[in-house]
Parts: C-alpha cells; structure tokens; sequence
C-alpha cells in the first residue's frame, strides 16, 4: 500500500500550486482554476486523513462529498459573474479590470 | 426518524418559509400590478420574524449536536436580523429607480438566503455544518456585489468578491483538513477535548483564522474590502460591511471559545499583532479616500480591528462588550448608509464633495450623518462612546495596556477624519446644483428613524448592555 506521506506530498503541492496560479495568472478563468486546485488538493486531504487515520467513520469522506458539490456551485456563480464581466468590458484579463482603482 | 429535531431549528424554518413565499410571489406576479405589495409583504414578514426572535428561546441541540441553539446564538441571530431588515427598508428606492431589465423581487430572496447561511454559520456544532453556512451565505452575497448587471464596477466588484471568498474558504479548509487529521472528528465538543499543542494543530488553526480574517477583512487580508464596497450597489455595501462581517466575527468568536480554548497561547500574539495592525492601517487609508464608500470601507476596517480587541482575550467580558459593540457599530454604519443612499438616489454621486453644504440643503440627512459618524468616533452621548468604553475596559481588565493605549491613539486620528464629513457638510458652501432638497420615501425614513433610536437609546438604557452581559457563553 502507499504511504500516506505520499499523498500529504502530492496535495501540499497541489494546495501552493493553486494558491502560487491565484497570485500569478492573468486570465480571471486561470485564477478559477487555481481556486480548484486549492479546493481538490483539500478533499486529497480529507480522504486520505480518513483511509489511513480513522477508517471507523466516514466524516472525512462525507466532507470531500460536500467540497466537491459546494465548489460545483461556486464555480457556477463565479463563471456567470466573469461572463458578464466579459460583456461589458470585452475582456477578462485582470490587468484591464480596473475600474475600481484610484 | 425522529421529527422533533426540526422544531429546535425554528428561527431557520421561519427564514425558510420567508425565503419561499418571496420567491413564489416575485415568480407568479413580478409583471402583474400585485408587485407593488412585494415590498411591503417583504418588510412585514421580517419584521415580524424579526420581533418573534426575541420571543422564543429554547436550548438544545439537534441532529447528534451537529446543530447548537441557546441564548447567545439567538441573541446573535436577532441582532443580524435588525441589520438585514434595515437594509430591506433602505434597499427599495434604489431598486425601484434601477432600469426595468432588473427584477426587484431577486434582491430581498437573495438576502435571505444569505442570511440563512449566517444562521446556520452561528449555530453550527460541526465543521462541515459551519463550512456549508459560510458558503450559503457567500455565494449569493457575490450575486447581490454583482447586481447592478449593466454596470462594469459592480460585475468587477462581483468577480473580486467571488474570488476572495472561494479562496480564502479553500485555505480555511486546508486548515480544517489539518485539524481533522490530528483529531479524527469534525465535532466542536470532541475536538475541544482532544486538541493539543502539535505542530500540525498550530497550522491548522492559523490557516482556519486565516479563512475567517479574509471574511472579517482584517489587514493583512483585507485588499478585496475598498473595491468591493465601492463597486457594489449601496445596499450591498451596507449588507457586506455590517451583517456579513458581524456574523463571521461571532463564528470566530465562537469557534475560539468551544474549539480552540486550548490554544489562546498562539491564537493571544497572532492576533494582538493583526489587531494593532488593523487599527493603524484602517485609519491611516481612511484619512486620504475621496469616495465616500470606500472610506466607509477604510472606517469598517478599523472598526474591525476594535471589535478584535474584545475577541482577542477570550474573556466573558469580552464576549459581552464585542456583541454590544456590534449592535451599536451596526446602527451607527447603517445610519451612515442610509443617508449615502438617499444621496446617491437623488445626484448619483458617491465622492465626498457632493456632501458639501449638505446642511443647508437637507438638514435633517446631515444630521443623520452626523450622529452616525460620531457614533463611530465615540462621542459620550451616543452608543459608540459606550460601546468603546466597555470593548477598552474588557481589555484593560486583562492587563493589556498597550494595546489600550494604541487603540486610543487610533481613536483620536479616527475623529479627523470623521470630522472631515462633519466639515464638508456644516461648512463648505454647497455647489451649485446641490440646491433642491432630497426627498426619500417613508420606508429609509423608517430605517433612519430606526438607526438613530438606536443610536441615543443603546447606549443610555444600561438595560441592554446588562441584557447582553447575562447571557453570556
């Protein structure tokens, strides 16, 4: 069976590779997909925590369950409010959405 | 399966069936003539829920104690509930005025929902319940940031919101998923017993108050707050900066006392710094802003911060002084954005010239805002005196003096730039075309009314405060 190191290694990378893309990228979807990363490197977590730690219950698979259906809805609210940002400025690169600075 | 688990929760069922019968109505009559009753029904029905709340008070727990209700989580649900029905009684005229391609009936469903999810925030027991709260009440908040949907700032403001909240609630679950591997259980009760002072605990926990900051907008999280409040239409920004930061304080208070009482020697420095830093850095940025919302926002910051120092000691009385200070800051913000509504309403301007002789135009509005604003500074007759008073005190209690002493400084430079309000209205002479005076329409004259009762009254009835201080945790 594989450590449950490994697993901790691939979703902490995947956790500041997510947090790295939120600060870095450019395009509002890229900065969304960042976000994903985030929240997938958490159910990882969760579920591995659970497996290996405390087979006996399932709240950590149940919490995954609930990340993945929340984050399904916020990815849905987040990509309508981009598509009207996208009507009305004809862009969605950060660098251009602007208007709120002084 | 057992029903009577269910009664326990009837503060939400009532927010429940509110929510439906307002979405049910606007669906079948939003383009009938019956539309015009929508508001009042609106109104009536919270306010009723609202004066209900005080009336019921049964403590419990419900579904295996995933689920808490007592006194303090009823307190706190009633107080967000003046908020929200203020910002109901301020939101109408807007919505009426914006163009007819907005339904009107959207804005109060969706601050329902948001609010359920603050009710379900406070009384949660679990993680996972307190993780599905945040999200219900954030995601449609993004929508009501975003609602202007013809308007670039406001779907700016709105992509800004959703982004900040999905992030910082993916770190406050990476947090979570630390806790939950050195524990095994996601309950407060069990967890409080089995924390201890591990590494990986420590990360935890300072990556769940790292989520929660980002909602209270402390510094060195709080870039999205000056844009967001800007772009966002005035009631959103007053919702956001009053009943969103409000209920998101009592979670970490919350959390802090049934979770992480263990702790307090970490938790005591990472938030005596981010609490000084708040303070200072609130301040500072407020003195040079020129929008007056995005001065609120500079203002709530650092009010943000005072309301840290009651949290930050974990003490009964801090308890009692940081819920009372957030029922005075509450009638005093609010205040202060009713009569930015009714202005923006009238010129369509939100920078701080166009308060400029507001005094001699529409007296009564100036004098609204200058209570509020001094309600905020602390100014001895009004609440805000008292609320600063009891929030330094519970601090003082504990022998931090420092930090007493930096937030006083603080609340000095605060007053200059209050009365830079205060002077632009009294003083300077009005333009122009400022000559007509503003009328607004009986619903925001109700919620100013509201305001600036509680304003003069919170703070000389000493009922309220002994009130609060009873039931504490």
């Amino acid at each position: 069976m594989i450590p449950m190191e490994h697993y901790l290694i691939v979703s902490s990378i995947m956790f500041f590779v997510g947090v790295y893309g939120f600060i870095t990228r450019k395009n509002l979807l890229a900065v969304l997909i960042s976000i994903e990363l985030i929240l997938n490197s958490v159910e990882i977590n969760f579920s591995v925590f659970n497996r290996y730690l405390y087979p006996e219950h399932m709240e950590g698979m149940f919490f995954s369950l609930f990340g993945i259906a929340i984050s399904a809805a916020e990815t849905a609210v987040a990509i309508a409010i981009i598509i009207n940002v996208y009507r009305l400025a004809n862009n969605i690169d950060v660098r251009h959405i602007d208007k709120l600075k002084h | 399966m057992d029903f009577s688990n269910f009664l326990m929760m009837h503060q939400e069922l009532g927010l429940l069936a509110i929510f439906l019968i307002l979405i049910v109505f606007d669906i079948f009559a939003g383009e009938t003539p019956v539309m015009k009753w929508f508001r009042p029904l609106a109104v009536f029905l919270l306010a009723v829920h609202t004066v209900a709340g005080f009336f019921v008070v049964e403590d419990g727990t419900a579904f295996g104690g995933m689920y808490v209700t007592n006194d303090l989580t009823v307190l706190m649900k009633n107080i967000l509930n003046i908020g929200t029905l203020v910002v109901f009684l301020q939101a109408g005229e807007w919505l009426r005025k914006e163009d007819k391609g907005i339904r009107e009936g959207e804005f109060y469903v969706i601050t329902a929902a948001t609010l359920f999810g603050m009710y379900l925030m406070i009384s949660a027991g679990n993680f996972m319940l307190l993780y599905i709260g945040i999200e219900t009440a954030s995601l449609p908040a993004a929508c009501l940031a975003a609602y202007k949907k013809h308007q670039e700032k406001s779907a700016e403001a709105g992509a800004k919101y959703i982004l900040m909240t999905a992030f910082s609630s993916g770190i406050m679950m990476f947090g979570l998923s630390y806790l939950y591997g050195a524990t095994g259980t996601m309950y407060f009760e069990d967890m409080q017993s089995l924390i201890t002072m591990t590494p990986m605990t420590v990360l935890g926990f300072v990556f769940f108050f790292a989520g929660l900051a980002f909602k209270i907008s402390l510094v060195p999280f709080h870039m999205w707050a000056p844009d967001v409040y800007e772009g966002s239409p005035t009631p959103t920004t007053a919702y956001l900066s009053v009943v969103s930061k409000a209920a998101a304080v009592f979670v970490l208070m919350l959390t802090l006392h049934h979770v992480f009482g263990g702790m307090e020697k970490v938790w005591y420095y990472l938030m005596w710094v981010i609490t000084v830093v708040t303070i200072v850095v609130g301040n500072l940025f407020a003195i040079r802003q020129n929008d007056i919302k995005r001065f609120f926002a500079y203002s709530s910051i650092s009010q943000a911060g005072y309301i840290m120092l009651g949290v930050l000691h974990g003490s009964e009385m801090g308890l009692s002084a940081t819920v009372y200070f957030i029922l005075v800051y509450l009638f005093s913000n609010l205040a202060a954005f009713g009569v930015i509504t009714s202005v923006e309403n009238r010129t369509g301007r939100t920078e701080i010239a166009a308060y400029n002789g507001l005094y001699k135009t529409n007296p009564k509005l100036a004098l609204v805002m200058m209570l509020a604003v001094f309600s905020l500074a602390g100014i001895p007759p009004l609440g805000g005196f008292f609320s600063k008073f009891f929030i330094f005190a519970s601090a003082a209690e504990q022998g931090d003096y420092i930090l007493v002493f930096i937030a006083t400084v603080n609340t000095v430079i605060s007053l200059y730039y209050y009365l830079r309000i205060v002077k632009a209205m009294f003083i300077n002479e009005p333009a122009a075309d400022m000559g007509e005076v503003m009328r607004t329409d009986v619903y925001n004259k109700a919620s100013l009314v509201l305001c600036v009762a509680g304003m003069l009254l919170v703070g000389v009835v000493s009922g309220v405060y002994d009130y609060i201080d009873a039931i504490g945790f």
